[in-house]
């Protein structure tokens, strides 16, 4: 079982890839043949042509960080004159913005900072729960950990305290790629692969929902970025708590990772294996905000059955130079004239607004 | 070539292309209508790969824009201004020779050069550009002047359309570009363009063009008003213009962008037009050798994708681009040969220098 056809085949047949053959796909199958496998994969998970996209605004309540990652052009050290942390004021009006325009989440993430205690993360929530209704998409598994340092508490009991308080899911965030000698370059100060997964799977098994990243595109290999493929695989094996898997390109300007960004033939290769190796994971996004709207939109017809979020503000792209904008009006101008239905959805995949062809 | 066609219509045009039979009219509207996307880019990459293999062409080029006054003020231009308007400019000859003198050191291998229909420049202004560029590189491809823009020459120096480019061939024109022709429909005409010649007039230039040797390319605009079957009637005229003259040597689809135009409600096209119309027009075209993704105008992005839905040519480094500019493009003004290179070789083609005649000039490093 080691050429591209005989791949192909085992895998139309519904036989699971493994390591080798994703490889040898990832490096050998043509583009177009690529496209093709992932497509029907697609097909035969959601046999409707429906993109779905989610109205939401990503909210860093601050920017300043202890991991200083080498790939991130966002974060500030503590005394920095750009440093932040959000008041409550900015906060309830991004809110409060957020839900006039139609949005249904938020995104809300930040930097580990050094002397917020545990209770402003519970306090936020419970402020923002108390005075509005909406999704909060909060807290990659970094910060977690983090809180759990600061707050003494296991991981399992900082969930549920986060829980408890407000939060609905967990964004995916943090991964890069999960393999530690990779992260060891990249981010050495953030929390290890296998905390990032245990993270995950305690979240899973609390019930929260949560999505899963790659950044791919700088120092990784591509068995690397495969072996990320597979531990994605492994835990929704045993949890089915991912929601959905978005692999996105490292973006390097204003970073300390002096690279060429990953081409769309890379960023459309990988988002096709993605879809092809995490046979158990329901959605994959396309990541219009690193590719723009046109590669965008062809990643629908590479195995993305979602667009993400029409992100009414994104700040942490946008500071490592990159800034596409899109609207809902464009998101579902894209969508439709790839010939597929437009729909809004919410951050756990149901539809709560259909737009006609 | 591919796993399974989604669309079943797609094989019965794949056979029509492994027997070379010459597509219609109606499979030109299956092309267009079909949403297996992934099905017609592997149809024109088949055909790509014919005729070209791995290979991918770029050329070391510079356009040069000498005027933006036009008096034909076309609907979907952002580039025309009158001649008192603000923003208006017109290059001196001295102008052009600096502009080229600033880039006299690199291996430059085609200057690009058009401009508006100016109402009152005189013809010799026209040669004397010719003139002033062979002198200062006596070596480069000069390919310049729509056929919009010979038409305009004929008649203001009083000459034949043969005389007219036979003095431009004189003063140093090797290729003509191929804007101008748009859409080659009389509706479409009527409605966005009805100043600039009809397109039975750009065909007749460009015959008797390809009659003095001189060869050129074609394009039309797509992504503005016009109807599948209008593209397609296009791809047909110029299918039989080349049967006749064989004097195109690429094809080169055009991406409307309607900032700062009268059509500026129209949003911007789609990457599956893109692709499509990349893909079908090496379909279609089944006697040109070359179908270019003009990177300004799709995107860096998905002018690399475009080498697998049937393009070989991905254009050049332009170094100063401004008509897709003034109309809100996003891309980058110019490229470096490193950035050309790496889009090409990042998606396993092989990258070949060439000139403006598509021949190869070096082999790359």
């Amino acid at each position: 079982m080691n050429n591209v056809e005989s791949i192909i085949d085992a895998v139309f047949q519904g036989e699971r890839i493994q390591t080798d053959a994703a490889e040898i796909l990832y490096h050998n199958a043509p583009l177009l043949t690529l496209a093709n496998l992932a497509d029907q994969i697609r097909y035969k998970k959601h046999p409707n042509p429906v993109v779905t996209f989610v109205v939401d605004r990503n909210i860093n309540y601050t920017n300043v960080c202890i991991s200083r990652c080498k790939f991130c052009a966002f974060c500030r050290p503590l005394d920095h004159q750009e440093a932040y942390v959000i008041s409550r004021k900015d906060l309830d009006h991004k809110i409060q913005e957020t839900i006039d325009l139609g949005g249904t989440q938020i995104l809300m993430q930040g930097g580990l900072h050094p002397d917020l205690p545990f209770s402003f993360y519970v306090d936020l929530l419970e402020h923002i729960k108390s005075h509005f209704d909406i999704h909060i998409h909060g807290f990659s598994p970094p910060e977690i950990d983090h809180m759990a340092r600061i707050s003494g508490l296991t991981v399992q009991k900082t969930i549920q305290a986060l829980k408890k308080a407000g939060l609905d899911s967990i964004p995916g965030g943090g991964a890069e790629i999960l393999v530690d000698i990779v992260r060891c370059h990249v981010s050495p100060n953030k929390c290890n692969a296998n905390t990032w997964l245990e993270i995950m799977k305690t979240a899973h098994d609390e019930g929260l929902p949560t999505s899963a990243t790659m950044m791919f595109g700088h120092i990784e290999t591509p068995a690397q970025m495969i072996a990320h493929l597979m531990k994605i695989r492994e835990l929704q094996d045993q949890t089915s708590g991912f929601t959905a898997f978005i692999p996105w390109s490292f973006q390097p300007k204003n970073t300390h990772i002096y690279l060429r960004e990953a081409t769309a033939w890379q960023y459309l290769r990988v988002l096709a294996l993605s879809r092809i190796v995490l046979d158990n994971v329901p959605n994959i996004q396309a990541s219009w905000v690193t590719q723009g709207d046109k590669i965008g939109q062809l990643a629908l017809t590479f195995g993305a059955n979602d667009l993400g979020s029409t992100m009414i503000e994104e700040n942490v792209v946008s500071a490592a130079g990159v800034k596409f904008r899109l609207s809902k009006e464009d998101m579902i101008r894209l969508i439709q004239s790839a010939g597929l239905q437009a729909a809004q959805r919410n951050c756990v995949y149901e539809i709560l607004h259909w737009y006609p062809l | 070539m591919i796993l399974s066609f989604k669309d079943k219509r797609l094989y019965a045009i794949k056979e029509k292309i492994e027997t070379n039979t010459r597509l219609d009219h109606n499979d030109g509207l299956t092309l267009f209508d079909t949403n297996d996307l992934i099905g017609v880019g592997a149809l024109a990459d088949y055909v790509r790969r014919k005729r070209h293999g791995n290979k991918t062409y770029y050329v070391y080029n510079q356009h040069i824009n000498y005027t933006n006054i036009c008096k034909n003020r076309c609907l979907f231009c952002a580039f025309a201004r009158d001649r008192h308007e603000k923003g208006a400019y017109m290059y001196s000859v001295k102008q052009v020779r600096d502009i080229l003198i600033q880039n006299k050191n690199d291996r430059l291998k085609e200057i690009h050069m058009v401009g508006g229909i100016h109402p009152n420049a005189p013809f010799e202004y026209y040669l004397d550009l010719l003139h002033t560029i062979r002198e200062v590189r006596p070596d480069i491809h000069i390919k310049a002047f729509t056929a919009v823009e010979i038409d305009h020459f004929s008649s203001i120096s009083e000459l034949s359309l043969t005389e007219t480019i036979k003095a431009l061939k004189k003063a140093g024109l090797n290729m003509v570009p191929g804007g101008g022709s748009e859409v080659m429909s009389n509706r479409i005409h009527q409605e966005l363009f009805p100043k600039k010649i009809h397109w039975s007039r750009w065909a007749e230039v460009m015959k008797a063009v390809h009659a003095q040797g001189i060869t050129s390319n074609a394009t039309m605009l797509y992504g503005h008003i016009e109807t599948p079957s209008e593209r397609i009637t296009h791809l047909s005229q110029l299918r039989k213009i080349q049967d006749e003259t064989n004097g195109f040597t690429a094809f080169i689809p055009l991406a409307f962008h309607s900032e700062n135009t009268k059509l500026s409600h129209i949003p911007p096209t789609s990457a599956y037009l893109d692709l499509k119309i990349t893909a079908i027009a090496r379909l279609i075209l089944d006697n040109f050798d070359h179908i270019k993704a003009y990177w300004v105008m799709l995107g860096e992005k998905l002018a690399q994708i475009a080498q697998t839905f049937g393009a070989d040519d991905l254009d050049g480094t332009i170094i100063d681009e401004k008509i897709t500019h003034s109309a809100g493009a996003r891309s980058s003004k110019g490229l470096t040969r490193d950035q050309l290179i790496n889009m090409i070789r990042s998606a396993g083609f092989e990258p070949v220098e060439r000139d403006a005649l598509y021949q190869p000039v070096r082999s790359n490093p």
